[in-house]
């Protein structure tokens, strides 16, 4: 079946089950793998997208419920050469060890920065309470998306 | 120098050009055979190559992991990569410099004294002359032995080493870029496992026909083919989603023989006693004769416990023109290849084994055997690049996990209540059953029809730090230390490297009988710490953790509210870190600040080992407060994060962790040394805020109300 919808302000149309997730279809049929696997159940927060503007498990997440809505994933926030304010805020702070958990992480913190620019360390806690980091640099995280916040608002780039 | 005094990768790879290559976009590559895993080591290496080289970070590139191009360096482990890999490396780099220098000066017809490097450029008396490392490139005969004579910067004159530099990877990362999971080759076959439950396990059936039912049910298109070695198993499909329902029907629909059942009780470290055991004494044996005056002793225990990698174990394979290439997250390419040859029929030189990047492992995860899997595969569809993706719950399921430890402290007191005579007594299967180690194989060969040959367990020796002994040594001063060691032949699952390895139990051990020890004399923690510890460098991380955490205005015990501290010198022979945490309790533990100071020599990166540091600290927590690997009657049973919790957002501690200025003195692993003591030092504030220790990690609600009705 045809499905059509945005992704990353581009529009996509694939033929592909209305069950196919939108994880296996953004990394197969979108080539966009920066969207991790992580556990394929809505556990570990590896593969969260924004769909509309909310955080969503696209490991679960049945790509006939996106027809006609916009996705966002970490490929449409910024590249290593121009970087979101989120993306070099976690450069900043060096926020991250091996990095997997980091997709998710940052698409999470998107979601809240965009409706609360002025998040209490405890907004952000709860924030990304959904997501797992083995490495331990959750510190570093809280850290950068706090400084996030603080250059967002100051007008840095979005 | 002479040879005998080079760093082990030097002597195993003595030729220059396996280290160095000068590229002609005006780069140096430079070839480690450690491999990065999130800990910043190809940072570091880069760090280290610019500095000797007189060079710009941004003109290194890191090699990282290649069996072609690189050296062999064995496996990425036990926080030596920075030691010996970052030693090798500034040999290498100090050594081709002044050859380097030696052409142009004959070029230039002047004295090597006259010539100074400065961003490659070579100059004359400070006077550009158009020489550089890439003009004379050519003329270096790098196919000669190192000889390591070649004389280092002083540390004094450091511009790259010992300061931050930000993680080389860390950018493309958070843009998306690839892990090995994430690299689709052209035409590439996705493929998954049936895993053989067991070693021994035979397939008696296999439904072919409900599993393809199965996997047609969604409608997903894409053939599949059903690829059998005898108890081994793969479902292939040029669409991943095909693979993957596959694999999710096949076990309903496969019948095993010679299955082993387990029992709940074989979770629990207390099993280990009594187990059949290859018994070892270290230390001061025998024994006295005398019978102790004033013996206490003390049993703490630690369960199975996961690696846990966000990312399930994956691996790329193509077998072409008799030729297998493979690319994987394990710890060492060049093991992975020597592994893979006599399982495959194939010479080793006719294997290529290249690094991509994965998770985090913290030690031997499946990251090794799923790179079997996919060459079993890439064998049968030859010209094919094979895709193998563990599921969640095979790497839970299937992954070595790190081993329970049962340790006993028989500690015989002088009359000041100081420690005479200590002996430790160490329950615990292997360490490392990394394949090609001896004892352990990649997980498949023991599907396939010929299996390998059942060999007995055994640990590292204590040379190399030890396993279940890593870290039974207090640094404290006791006059006779001796250790048992009961290595346990038959755990109820495969167990090998986690992150620290015994140390993390045995610093628990020491540590709590420690703090038991100054409350018989009734003596503060540190003061009677300080009272057994001579060390200088030992005792200053005491002191100023102590410091820094206000241990003066500690409170009164038993209110709930604790601190706890504890140190080791991990491996009795890295890193030093002394801990310092805050944890109320109330029906959970709750760890609410941890400090560190920690003194790992020359840091070569502060901020990477920092947050390295950190890493251990939040990893020690989640194993202490609620980490164990359950099991059933099939096997591990805790096979998804619901079933396996870690540490969250909201339950990590406030961190405050520094390095006391080591700069005079030589490099020390640093990447393990926390764990050890942060288990410990929550194991004390919890005594601290409940007035009662608890034994037995994790320190779960059940053992706290448990402790809390026993007082």
């Amino acid at each position: 079946m045809s499905i059509a919808f945005t992704v990353n302000g581009e529009a996509k149309r694939v033929e592909v089950p209305e069950t196919a997730t939108l994880l296996d279809v953004l990394r197969n049929h979108l080539g966009l793998m920066g969207t991790r696997y992580g556990c394929g159940l809505e556990q570990c927060g590896s593969c969260m997208v924004l769909v509309d503007g909310q955080p969503a498990h696209a490991c679960t997440r049945e790509v006939g419920t996106v027809a006609d809505r916009k996705v966002t994933t970490i490929e449409g926030l910024g590249t290593p050469a121009r970087p979101h304010a989120l993306q070099q805020a976690f450069l900043d702070e060096q926020a991250g060890q091996c990095g997997y958990c980091l997709s998710g992480i940052v698409m999470s913190a998107k979601a809240l920065l965009d409706r609360n620019p002025t998040p209490s360390r405890g907004d952000i806690v709860a924030a990304l309470d959904k997501h797992l980091c083995r490495c331990g640099a959750h510190q570093r995280i809280l850290r950068a998306v706090e400084r996030a916040a603080a250059t967002l608002r100051n007008g840095g780039r979005a | 120098m002479n040879a005998r005094s080079l760093p082990a990768s030097l002597v195993d790879n003595p030729r220059l050009d396996r280290w160095i290559h000068f590229q002609p976009d005006r780069t140096v590559r430079i070839a480690t055979g450690k491999v990065e895993m999130g800990q910043g080591v190809v940072t570091a290496i880069g760090q280290i190559a610019a500095e000797e080289l007189d060079l710009p970070i941004d003109r290194v590139v890191v090699l990282s992991g290649d069996t072609t191009n690189g050296p062999d360096e064995l496996y990425t482990t036990s926080s030596l990569s920075v030691e010996v890999s970052g030693g090798s490396v500034r040999l290498v780099c100090a050594e081709v410099r002044a050859k380097a220098l030696e052409r142009a000066a004959l070029r230039l017809n002047c004295s090597r004294d006259d010539l100074s490097v400065v961003d490659g450029q070579f100059l004359q008396n400070g006077a550009a002359t158009g020489q550089d490392y890439w003009t004379v490139a050519s003329e270096i005969d790098l196919t000669q032995a190192v000889t390591g004579t070649a004389p280092v910067k002083p540390a004094s004159s450091y511009r790259v080493v010992g300061h931050s530099v930000p993680r080389l990877d860390l950018p493309a990362k958070l843009s998306g870029a690839a892990f090995v999971h994430d690299v689709l080759p052209k035409d590439v076959l996705h493929a998954r496992t049936l895993r053989q439950p067991n070693r021994g396990a035979t397939l008696a059936s296999l439904d072919e026909a409900a599993i393809r039912r199965a996997a047609a049910r969604h409608h997903l298109g894409g053939e599949l083919q059903i690829i059998r070695e005898a108890n081994f198993v793969a479902f292939v499909s040029p669409v991943e989603s095909v693979a993957q329902a596959a694999a999710a029907a096949a076990p309903a629909h496969a019948r095993w023989d010679n299955v082993r059942r387990l029992e709940p009780a074989h979770q629990e470290a207390a099993w280990l006693k009594g187990q059949p055991s290859d018994d070892r004494r270290i230390g001061a044996w025998p024994a006295p004769a005398t019978p102790p005056k004033r013996l206490v002793q003390m049993t703490v225990s630690r369960p199975y416990i996961a690696h846990a990698s966000m990312s399930p174990s994956c691996a790329l394979a193509e077998f072409r023109d008799g030729h297998l290439t493979v690319r994987s997250h394990g710890q060492g390419m060049h093991p992975l290849r020597k592994n893979l040859a006599p399982v495959l029929g194939l010479p080793v030189e006719a294997i290529t084994a290249q690094h991509l990047h994965g998770a985090g492992c913290y030690g031997h995860n499946g990251a090794d055997d799923a790179a079997l899997d996919a060459a079993l595969v890439a064998m049968r569809i030859p010209g094919r690049w094979i895709r193998l993706q563990w599921r969640r719950e095979e790497e839970f399921g299937f992954e070595p996990v790190g081993p329970a430890m049962l340790v006993t402290l028989h500690v015989d007191l002088d009359e000041r209540g100081r420690p005479a005579d200590w002996t430790t007594e160490i329950w615990s299967p292997t360490h490392v059953q990394r394949p090609g180690s001896g004892s352990g194989y990649l997980l498949a060969s023991e599907a396939l029809a010929n299996p390998p040959s059942d060999v007995a367990p055994f640990d590292p020796p204590e040379e190399r730090g030890g396993g279940g002994t890593r870290n039974a040594v207090p640094l404290y001063d006791v006059p006779a230390h001796r250790i048992l060691h009961h290595l346990v032949m038959r755990p109820p699952v495969r167990t090998s490297a986690l992150r620290g390895l015994g140390a993390l139990p045995n610093v628990f051990a020491i540590e709590s009988l420690i703090d038991d020890l100054a409350a018989r004399v009734a003596e503060d923690p540190v003061a009677y710490r300080l009272s057994i510890l001579s060390e200088p460098r030992a005792r200053r991380l005491v002191e100023l953790v102590a410091e820094r955490a206000g241990w003066a205005s500690r409170g009164p015990s038993g209110t709930g509210k604790g601190l706890g501290l504890a140190f080791a010198r991990y491996k009795n022979r890295a890193a030093y870190a002394a801990v310092v945490a805050a944890v109320t309790v109330q029906e959970t533990v709750k760890v609410d600040r941890v400090w560190c100071v920690a003194d790992a020599g020359l840091v070569v990166n502060p901020d990477g080992a920092r947050n390295q540091l950190e890493g251990g600290i939040v990893q020690a927590v989640s194993w202490t407060l609620k980490e164990q690997v359950k099991l059933d009657a099939e096997g591990i049973a805790s096979r998804d994060w619901e079933s396996y919790p870690i540490l969250r957002f909201s339950e990590v501690p406030e961190m405050q962790v520094e390095f006391v200025d080591g700069a005079g003195n030589p490099t020390l692993g640093g990447g393990e040394c926390t764990v050890g003591p942060t288990a410990a030092a929550i194991g004390n504030a919890v005594n601290h805020a409940l007035g009662v220790r608890i034994h037995d990690m994790p320190l779960t609600r059940e053992r706290i109300m448990a402790a809390l009705l026993k007082t």
